[in-house]
């Protein structure tokens, strides 16, 4: 076969374009007259050298496992899902619900019911654009892109309007009981007698979201829909031919993407913020398309992608803490990640791919 | 036509060849697609090159055109050894290539299609203006008549090739490579490229003529090259081999080219079609008010040049397309246009389909060839593991047992289907669909770019499942396989079926005529 190693494929070339992507920031950095390598340095002792550092690390990447995965499952069904910004927002506001009117005898119960509610205000978020997709043929990253912004002013109505408690002057519901108060990493793991910073965000919703990653990858190749959705999403037209409604598929298919979105919110809703405010998603739902396409829109490369996103946001807003470095420097630097690792991922690709043929060729 | 091959040879001995390669090859990864090619095509000839499907008869083309380039080896034009490294010093060494899937912009005029590319500057006009002079030049010269102003979608299958071979001419080309060029052809317009062909040969073109349809080769080549697995094996003079002698050669064992098959004994009548019609996407009624019926143990073929609505035919009753009508199968109606108009719903009343698309919708060419034996059939409850999984190793063992069974070759289960070669494609599908043994087998196109090998059990297989009973639609642009398959043979033409035929009493002639739509014989049918 002429084709190069898995492990080559799916590890080796994502690291290269990682490495080419650090080098052009570090000159970027060097331009602006800072150290590059202490830069670095710095980032890496602040996502990855304390157990605080991993605290927030692990937060970022579990919202980023979410929505990374609710644009992998589209992915698989050829559909781009943009929307998951305005999903997640919708799933906060399913969360928030479920924490502010039911009283919840324990905060299980309470993650269970949330995590339900968030689910389905995504879901029902999605449903909108799959079905005008597929009964109307409005094209789905349009109409996604346009439900985001209609989420983001309906949460702003619901929260000025409704949600406000009396007398409050800031854009968000009330504290939630303590009842559905999610238990942190950091007191789990003290629990069990591992020294853990106590005041970061990382929450349980990490299992969940590592768990929806098993879940997602039974789903895309050992179910019967993840087949139906994978042959859709490679042909449309055999997909017809085998019998496979393009219909179902296609809301099905956004269903669960949306159902994703939304659980991000029993991380930054439920497990830190602990109320709802405005803007919570703070972009996961667009690193999640960089995270998909990273990982090449397997569970397991979405988790690994989403740690490394979870590190640059943490080790970014570090840098941005200590050095003259400007906040939007980080930004460049997440873009050039992106950029390499995805859009120009044949460039690192192609010439790595001829080395390993050659390399073989030489062998025989 | 022995007069005209006596003509070409007498002064191609004394030039050098129009055409040399020497010790040409080509690797893939570890695929060796060429290996040490060397032949000589004689100025003012003719010359076939055949081979099954993967031989390397395109790589040889392709690095001729420059598509490719080859790893090591010759090529010489006219004597002078000549680096291709693009198409476009191709087509400066006058090499003019005419494929199979013809490179024109429909909505363009004949003329600004015969000048796209060679345009000679900003300005049209003058491009224009002397392409016309051309044409007009080439269509007395060579009976390739065709109105320079006409949109190139307008036209017939047949003056579109025209179009393809006049840009190779406008192109100053001295050798003409056509790749199956008469695949979509009817009977009369093949014979008016011959003719065409017989003309520019005797103007002292060289023509390279790549087709799988030994009777071609026998009709019009002066000398035919075979190729097998990557090397040339033989050149021989056209007038002293015969075609069992080059299916051999292509194959490298003795071929039966002639369907074996005992008289059928229809029984009773499976698929009853009446009054059945079928619009496109744009309106156009492209089934126009078909009725047929298909018994117990015969294959009914449909011949017609592709596009007459036999692939609306397949799809309407496959439940890929709607249409109005009745269609009943076992004597039940069928949905033609409501929800129960899929694909499931016609596998489950009973109904296989061998789409003539195989590519784009009987596998999907991501899907490794395990999880295609289940494409069509994924409900099925022994690829199931309860409600919601499947079972994936029911899948594998099956995909093996099927392989075995059907000979695909390599037997490897996890190899993508896009890995295959066009005939184990084909085979893994029609092993698919045969051994869910339906009452009626839709197939189209079934040994479209299959290797001779590979037609000949396709053909067993099919010929084996109308002795078991069962009913077959056959549709297929290749007349010598509604021919020698057919029971009973129905000519399509323009959404219509234009007559029934048995196929002892009828003639390639008489299906022509009423392929082309010439019905003389009205009433017969």
């Amino acid at each position: 076969m002429d084709r190069m190693p898995g492990w080559a494929d799916a590890l080796l070339v994502p690291l290269i374009s990682l490495l080419v992507a650090f080098a052009i920031s570090s000159l970027v950095i060097l331009a602006i007259g800072e150290n590059p390598w202490e830069a670095m340095k710095l980032m890496v002792t602040g996502a990855l050298g304390s157990s605080y550092g991993w605290g927030y690390t692990l937060y970022y990447a579990t919202n980023f496992i979410f929505t990374g995965l609710a644009v992998s499952v589209a992915f698989h069904a050829g559909l781009f899902n943009i929307g998951g910004e305005g999903q997640a927002t919708l799933g906060g506001l399913g969360v928030a619900l479920a924490c502010l009117f039911v009283p919840w005898p324990h905060w299980s119960l309470a993650l269970i019911g949330a995590a339900a509610m968030g689910a389905a205000f995504g879901a029902l978020w999605a449903a909108l654009p799959a079905w005008l997709q597929a009964r109307r043929g409005s094209h789905i990253v349009i109409t996604t892109i346009m439900f985001n912004f209609i989420a983001a002013s309906l949460l702003n109505y619901v929260l000025v309007n409704v949600l406000r408690p009396t007398g409050s002057m800031d854009p968000a519901t009330a504290r939630f009981p303590a009842g559905t108060n999610l238990p942190g990493i950091g007191d789990m793991l003290t629990a069990i007698g591992i020294p853990f910073a106590r005041t970061t965000p990382a929450n349980i919703s990490l299992f969940v979201a590592i768990g929806a990653c098993i879940l997602v990858w039974a789903l895309i190749w050992r179910t019967r829909l993840g087949y139906e959705i994978r042959a859709f999403g490679k042909s449309e037209k055999a997909a017809v031919y085998a019998g496979i409604s393009p219909v179902r598929i296609t809301m099905l298919a956004m269903l669960i993407s949306g159902a994703l979105a939304g659980l991000m919110a029993i991380n930054n809703v439920m497990g830190e913020a602990e109320r709802l405010v405005l803007n919570s998603v703070e972009g996961a739902g667009f690193i999640g398309i960089a995270v998909a396409l990273m990982g090449r829109s397997h569970p397991f490369g979405v988790l690994l992608a989403a740690l490394l996103f979870g590190f640059l946001y943490q080790g970014g807003a570090e840098l941005a803490l200590w050095t003259s470095i400007p906040r939007e420097l980080i930004t460049v630097i997440q873009a050039l990640v992106i950029l390499f690792t995805g859009a120009l991922d044949n460039m690192v690709r192609q010439p790595v791919e001829a080395l390993f043929l050659r390399a073989r060729k030489g062998a025989k | 036509m022995a007069e005209r091959q006596a003509q070409g040879r007498p002064e191609a001995a004394a030039l050098p060849p129009a055409i040399e390669l020497r010790g040409i090859s080509k690797a893939f990864g570890p695929v060796q697609a060429n290996r040490d090619i060397s032949v000589r095509v004689a100025r003012g000839t003719i010359h076939g090159i055949v081979g099954e499907n993967g031989a390397g008869k395109s790589t040889l083309m392709s690095i001729l055109y420059g598509f490719y380039r080859a790893d090591s080896g010759e090529i010489l034009i006219g004597g002078k050894p000549t680096a291709i490294p693009d198409s476009q010093s191709a087509i400066r060494a006058g090499i003019g290539m005419v494929f199979q899937h013809f490179k024109l912009v429909p909505n363009f005029t004949v003329l600004e299609n015969v000048i796209l590319g060679a345009e000679d500057g900003p300005r049209l006009r003058p491009a224009l203006a002397k392409a016309r002079r051309e044409l007009t030049r080439l269509a007395e010269d060579y009976e390739l008549d065709v109105d320079p102003d006409a949109l190139v979608e307008d036209l017939s299958v047949g003056h579109q090739q025209r179009v393809e071979i006049l840009k190779a001419l406008y192109r100053q080309a001295d050798i003409l490579i056509l790749d199956e060029p008469t695949g979509v052809l009817t009977p009369a317009e093949a014979d008016h490229l011959f003719r065409i062909l017989g003309g520019l040969k005797q103007q002292g073109k060289t023509i390279i003529l790549i087709t799988h349809k030994l009777r071609e080769i026998m009709e019009i080549t002066d000398e035919v090259s075979v190729m097998r697995r990557g090397e040339m094996v033989a050149t021989v003079r056209t007038a002293q081999t015969s075609p069992e002698a080059l299916a051999e050669l292509m194959v490298g064992r003795k071929v039966l080219l002639r369907v074996d098959k005992a008289p059928a004994a229809p029984g009773r009548t499976v698929l009853e079609v009446e009054d059945l019609r079928v619009r496109d996407a744009h309106g156009v009624e492209r089934l126009k008010g078909v009725s047929l019926a298909v018994r117990a143990g015969e294959i009914l073929g449909i011949a017609g040049v592709a596009g007459n609505g036999q692939s609306e035919l397949l799809e309407v009753l496959g439940g890929i397309a709607r249409g109005t009508g009745h269609v009943r199968l076992n004597g039940t109606e069928l949905d033609l246009s409501g929800r129960g108009c899929n694909g499931r719903a016609r596998r489950a009343a009973g109904i296989a389909h061998v789409p003539e698309d195989r590519q784009h919708l009987g596998l999907i060419l991501d899907f490794a060839a395990w999880e295609n034996v289940a494409f069509g059939y994924q409900d099925a409850p022994e690829y199931r593991s309860g409600r919601f999984f499947m079972d994936n190793e029911a899948l594998r063992t099956d995909c093996e047992g099927k392989m075995a069974r059907f000979d695909v070759r390599p037997p490897i289960a996890s190899l993508e289907g896009k890995s295959f070669s066009g005939g184990n494609q084909q085979k893994l599908i029609v092993a698919r669909e045969i051994e869910r043994n339906p009452d009626l087998l839709l197939i189209g196109q079934p040994t479209r770019g299959v290797d001779i090998g590979a037609i000949e059990f396709i053909h067993k297989q099919i010929v084996a499942l109308r002795d078991a009973g069962k009913a077959i639609l056959l549709v297929s642009v290749e007349l010598d396989e509604i021919l020698s398959l057919s029971d009973r043979i129905a000519v399509m033409f323009d959404g219509r079926i234009m007559g029934l035929r048995d196929p002892a009493a009828t003639n390639e002639r008489e299906l022509g005529l009423l392929m082309a739509g010439v019905d003389d014989t009205r009433g017969a049918a």
